[in-house]
């Protein structure tokens, strides 16, 4: 991946998309493979310490702290050493991208709306200042009006120059927001271009777009 | 006559308060223990007793003031605490839960032993005698005020520290989610390690408040590591909340219990109201 670049990958359930996101952040360790990062290689890298390198990760199913408050969530995102001290300015970075969780800034994130909690659980990953941003399946379990409008607040996120890796399922979304995409199945990549030449390919248009 | 009547009770009451402060102290390591790592240490009130020793032994045997006794006891059942975890806990924090409950349970007799082979079975008793308070009519220990007001100050910092720190957000953050504090770039080790050491802390912080008010010896632990579980129980176990609320809800039952028949049926009063509870609300007052 290049710097500013947003990418997706994308398969049906069960290709290893959300392997391969854990396996970057080290929550699983891969049987084989290098992963590298600014030319290091993370092998060495134990998990907690993949974000202070510039790597934040939005798990599946957004995994906020329920009783904690929504702006203690976004705390936790500013943990490493590092980023306390700019923890001000990037909370007002995060509540200029999310009007909507200043104002619950109070609440607990268990009591938020399924969109809120994906803008919270984003806004936490944000916190730590990261060049490089994974979501995995952001779009998933919500109401199709939420989907609507994340998506079209991944499409700012990436317009903001983040470096943003997705997976998601939802394809014929997720490729009008990133400019290249692989296509994974059963853990292996079987199609890879930009994002037009796989909405045009025929592959993807028969078996994941229905057309 | 009914003036004196009441004046009594309203000692009781305020006797009642500064008992649950003490057990609100009591409670908040084991609770705090509980809530972050999910496992119950039994042997808690024995490293409240090792506590007491070495304020005793400092004190008394080494001539230490009794002011840097108790700083160098907090200090040493800290290191207890976080030696407990690396050593005991730490290699059985995937086993089953009967496992670990064992396993500090084997601890608490350990601990036990070691202080019978290495001071006898005789009740020591640090020398200081605070006196009492006389505030009207009624009379309150000093050892007990000054107990209620380090315990209101512990539970105090301690609420500051979790509201407020980064570390004491991650401890309350990783109860509620384990798996994902890796990518919070959280070591879920060293947080255990950390909290740990603060409940072993606590329990050298109430050593340093008994030891004004009971002789040391090697089975005390058994005359108040009762009472500490069923506050953390009746509060709901890991709710740091609601074992400060049992703290003060049974020290009413034992005090004015106390006050309106004998000292015994206090007890006695608070235990029958502890098992009503459990019977009406299992997972206790502010359980999950």
């Amino acid at each position: 991946m290049r710097a500013g670049e947003a990418v997706a990958v994308i398969g049906p359930n069960g290709a290893g998309k959300t392997t391969l996101l854990r396996a970057i952040s080290k929550l699983v360790a891969p049987s084989g493979g290098e992963i590298a990062f600014e030319n290091e290689s993370l092998r060495n890298v134990p998990a907690h310490q993949i974000v202070s390198r510039g790597i934040a990760h939005v798990p599946e199913n957004r995994r906020l702290f329920p009783r904690l408050t929504v702006e203690e969530n976004l705390k936790m995102g500013a943990y490493p050493v590092a980023s306390r001290k700019k923890f001000p300015e990037r909370l007002e970075q995060v509540f200029g991208l999310f009007p909507r969780l200043k104002e619950r800034r109070r609440q607990a994130a268990g009591t938020l709306s399924g969109g809120e909690q994906q803008m919270c659980a984003i806004g936490r990953a944000l916190m730590s200042g990261p060049k490089l941003l994974l979501l995995d399946e952001p779009s998933a379990g919500l109401a199709p009006v939420v989907v609507q409008s994340i998506f079209e607040l991944m499409r700012r996120i990436c317009a903001e120059g983040y470096t943003v890796l997705i997976v998601e399922q939802n394809i014929r979304q997720v490729l009008k927001v990133v400019q290249r995409a692989y296509l994974l199945e059963a853990g292996r990549i079987v199609l890879s271009g930009s994002a037009a030449e796989l909405t045009a390919s025929p592959q993807i248009q028969k078996t994941y777009l229905g057309l | 006559m009914s003036e004196l009547f009441d004046i009594y009770l309203l000692e009781a009451v305020l006797n009642g308060l500064l008992l649950g402060g003490l057990f609100a102290l009591l409670s908040l390591g084991l609770n705090l223990i509980f809530g972050v790592i999910d496992v119950v240490w039994i042997c808690y009130a024995e490293l409240i007793m090792c506590g007491m020793y070495a304020v005793y032994w400092l004190h008394v045997q080494y001539h230490w003031p009794v002011l840097a006794a108790m700083a160098a006891a907090i200090v040493l059942v800290a290191a207890l605490g976080a030696a407990l975890h690396q050593f005991v806990i730490r290699p059985v924090l995937s086993a089953e839960p009967i496992n670990q409950l064992l396993v500090t349970g084997g601890v608490l007799f350990f601990l036990q032993a070691a202080a019978t082979l290495a001071f006898g079975i005789d009740f020591r008793n640090v020398g200081i005698s605070l006196p009492s308070v006389h505030v009207g009519e009624m009379s309150f220990s000093a050892a007990r005020l000054l107990a209620f007001g380090a315990a209101a100050g512990g539970v105090a910092v301690m609420y500051f520290f979790l509201k407020r720190t980064y570390l004491g957000t991650a401890i309350r953050a990783i109860s509620q989610d384990r798996a994902i504090m890796p990518l919070m770039g959280v070591s879920a080790g060293r947080i255990f390690l950390t909290t740990s050491a603060l409940g072993g802390a606590l329990a050298g912080l109430a050593a340093c408040l008994l030891v004004l008010q009971y002789d040391v010896h090697p089975a005390i632990g058994l005359s108040f590591g009762p009472i500490t579980f069923l506050i953390c129980v009746l509060g709901g176990l890991g709710s740091l909340v609601g074992g400060f609320i049992a703290a003060f809800v049974l020290a009413q039952f034992i005090s004015i219990g106390g006050f309106f028949f004998a000292a015994e049926w206090g007890y006695f009063i608070a235990f029958v109201f502890f098992i009503v509870v459990m019977f009406i609300r299992p997972q206790g007052i502010l359980g999950k």
